[in-house]
């Protein structure tokens, strides 16, 4: 991987100085981060770090206050979901954010349907190319015709994914994606994940679970109170290190630090 | 035509050949249809409450005349309830459709009647004068629509509070317009949007229409079909295709004949004999009612309706929203600007039931479409739209609006007096919500 990710490189992704306050309270507070191709960030920290915030600028969903944002090295205006689309950016949201009434098909072609000569949908031209996008991540899925709602949540959860990888992206950003799954499905995405990254695509992993985060990540970044506490390749630093960083914001001599790492007295 | 489900993958695998073999005959044969089994249900009260109602009057519900008057009766608020379909699935509501259809009744009369005859000088019977009326009215409620559905939208004011204050600001300009004062007789053509003798196309036209419709109806099984084989997905039997088309057809065909054997009163057709010069013979002279106007163009509301929630993009985020508001926005939909749309194609529909309905009456009066709110609002949730937004479809709320009225115009044959009227419909509309309830629990 390391020769992948060299630094001369340019970054697929480079947020610098973002910040975001939601009513006075600063869930994110001049964070940056970057991801190189080929290469699994994982972002870790507690509930309420600013992780899931942070990705949400990143995806469009919140606009943030103050920062840039780089993609292949140049600044993106990015201040709806749409936006961060037409760059590739493509987001697996912690809920899924999936329309529950309508089936798998309009969910993976939501807001980019495929329309046939007329104008109208082409509703079997989205279906057949979801039962080969599905075919892909879950052989036995067949339940095609059926509303979201009606399937179990490790299918619920392959559909958002199916929805994440259908248009090519170059950035994917998977929030928490195996909350929702079982240890089978887990290791299925696992296996995904691997797979997106030899096709070259960056991939942020937000997780609260550390054992996944050592498998799968090339590098960690943790958060703390709105701030990057630090990051560092997951070759440099321990477990137990990181859980440090999590728990009292304590940077590790492998690690980069970032403005939330706790001052040492001086 | 090999057909069917077994040669394709999808219906191979176990799992679905376990569960084709589990069902009875009657389930088998729904999913061989695709037919939706509250779909049925409706149908299925609509037959009892028509059959009980025709036993219980001696048998005056089920006649030509009695559903034809039926047809006529429903269009405007089956029209309505097509886009209040819309509304409810985005969780939205509009309780302003009954005092909107009343201001622009009260404006396309005054236009018609007085404004361009007596300021821009215009003959009577002029042709332009029911056409700029009708397009004032349509673009009057295109502007209301849009109106309430910006202050819904961008600046997010309740739809219950905004239609709720136009509700009475609506119905307050219809008074102001004339100040109370009914506004009569209307323009003969534009009359013919109400029914009766002239407003309906007589027995060839609708005998036309409904063949036209029954060459679609097939056009479209084919078609279907032949785009669902393109792809190698599951069939539906030849046999379910077939049945499908000719129970459609039949019902097509049943309604026209049913239009076509309600005669002309009697005196209309004298007074038609004498214009044209016709002398009547013996047993009288039978001239066919056929399809009347205002159902044509309920019909033809209804089938664009249709079209637009399952064929168009912006049908199928207004799904979308209604299931998951913030997954649709997540998913780069612009929900303000369809919320908006939604609320300008209501405001539409409310002005094609205030044609019809002042042409009906001949007259605008300040109290045209007077609770017609709380009509078209049951009948969208009687036929199966839900309150909590994501599920509802045109065809339902249509078949909810006929059996509402099925209910009044019944009750008023059988005699029963009009309070006891309101307690019946309150119940029914009750009874029928629950009942959808626990379908959905249960399905």
């Amino acid at each position: 991987m390391a020769d992948k990710t060299a630094p001369t490189s340019t970054a697929l992704i480079d947020m610098r100085n973002i910040s975001i306050a939601f009513g006075g309270i600063r869930a994110v507070d001049d964070a940056s981060i970057d991801l190189f191709p080929g290469e699994v960030v994982a972002l870790l920290g507690h509930n309420g770090a600013g992780k899931s915030t942070l990705i949400k600028i990143l995806s469009g969903a919140y606009k943030r206050d103050a920062g840039h944002i780089f993609v292949n090295g140049e600044e993106a205006s990015i201040s709806n979901p749409r936006d961060a689309k037409k760059y590739g950016i493509e987001t697996i949201y912690q809920t899924l954010a999936l329309a529950d009434n309508v089936d798998a098909a309009a969910n993976l072609f939501l807001g980019r349907e495929l329309m046939t000569a007329w104008g109208t949908l082409d509703d079997v031209a989205m279906e057949a190319e979801a039962r080969r996008v599905m075919g892909r991540l879950n052989p036995r899925f067949q339940r095609f015709k059926e509303p979201v709602i009606k399937l179990s949540g490790g299918q619920r959860q392959s559909v958002a994914i199916a929805r994440a990888i259908l248009f090519n992206a170059r950035i994917l950003i998977m929030d928490e994606p195996t909350a929702a799954l079982g240890p089978q499905e887990t290791a299925q995405v696992g296996e995904l994940v691997k797979q997106l990254k030899s096709d070259g695509i960056g991939i942020f992993l937000i997780s609260h679970d550390i054992h996944d985060v050592f498998e799968l990540a090339d590098r960690v970044c943790v958060m703390k109170n709105g701030q990057v506490v630090g990051t560092a390749r997951t070759t440099d630093v321990t477990q137990d290190e990181v859980l440090g960083m999590i728990i009292l914001g304590k940077c590790p001599p492998g690690a980069i630090p970032g403005p939330g790492a706790l001052k040492i007295a001086a | 035509m090999t057909d069917t489900a077994s040669n394709t993958p999808a219906a191979n695998t176990p799992a679905d050949r376990a569960r084709a073999s589990e069902l009875s005959a009657v389930g088998r044969f729904l999913k061989a249809t695709e037919l939706d089994t509250r779909m049925l249900g409706m149908v299925g009260a609509l037959l009892v409450i028509w059959v009980g109602i025709h036993i219980l009057s001696g048998g005056l519900f089920l006649t030509p005349r009695n559903l034809w008057n039926l047809s006529v009766q429903t269009s405007s608020v089956a029209i309505m309830a097509t886009g209040m379909v819309l509304v409810i699935v985005m969780r939205n509501i509009d309780l302003s459709v009954g005092s909107v259809e009343g201001v622009i009744g009260m404006i396309m009369g005054v236009a018609q009647a007085e404004f361009l005859i007596r300021v821009i000088g215009f003959q009577l019977g002029n042709p332009w004068l029911w056409i700029i009326a009708l397009v004032v009215g349509v673009v009057l409620g295109l502007v209301i629509g849009a109106f309430q559905g910006f202050i819904i939208a961008y600046l997010e004011v309740p739809a219950f509070i905004v239609t709720l204050g136009g509700l009475l600001v609506w119905r307050g300009m219809a008074w102001l317009i004339t100040n109370g004062r009914t506004v009569a007789p209307l323009d003969a053509t534009f009359q013919l949007m109400g029914g009766g003798p002239r407003g309906s196309i007589g027995a060839t036209a609708s005998w036309i229409i409904g063949i036209v419709a029954c060459v679609a109806v097939a056009f479209a099984l084919l078609n279907g079909r032949s785009q669902r084989k393109r792809f190698n997905f599951p069939l539906r039997p030849v046999w379910a295709e077939t049945f499908l088309g000719v129970v459609s057809c039949a019902a097509i065909l049943g309604a026209v004949w049913i239009a076509n054997s309600y005669p002309w009163p009697i005196g209309i057709v004298r007074q038609y004999a004498q214009q044209n010069g016709i002398t009547i013979p013996e047993g009288g002279l039978f001239i066919a009612h056929g399809i009347a106007i205002p159902v044509l163009m309920a019909v033809a509301v209804g089938i664009v309706m249709t079209f637009i929630t399952k064929r168009t993009r912006f049908g199928r985020y207004v799904f979308a929203i209604g299931g998951n508001p913030e997954a649709a926005n997540l998913a780069g939909i612009n929900t303000r600007w369809v919320t908006m749309k939604v609320f300008m194609i209501m405001g539409v529909l409310a002005a094609i039931s205030a044609a019809i309905s002042s042409a009906r009456l001949n007259a605008s009066t300040n109290a045209l479409g007077t609770l017609d709110e709380l009509l078209v609002i049951a009948a969208a949730v009687i036929g199966g739209t839900s309150l909590a937004g994501g599920s509802g479809t045109v065809l339902g709320a249509m078949l909810g609006a006929l059996l509402m009225q099925s209910l009044q115009s019944g009750m008023v044959l059988l005699g029963i007096d009009s309070p006891l009227q309101s307690i019946v419909v309150g119940a029914v509309l009750v009874v029928a919500v629950w009942l959808d309830t626990v379908y959905r629990k249960r399905v």
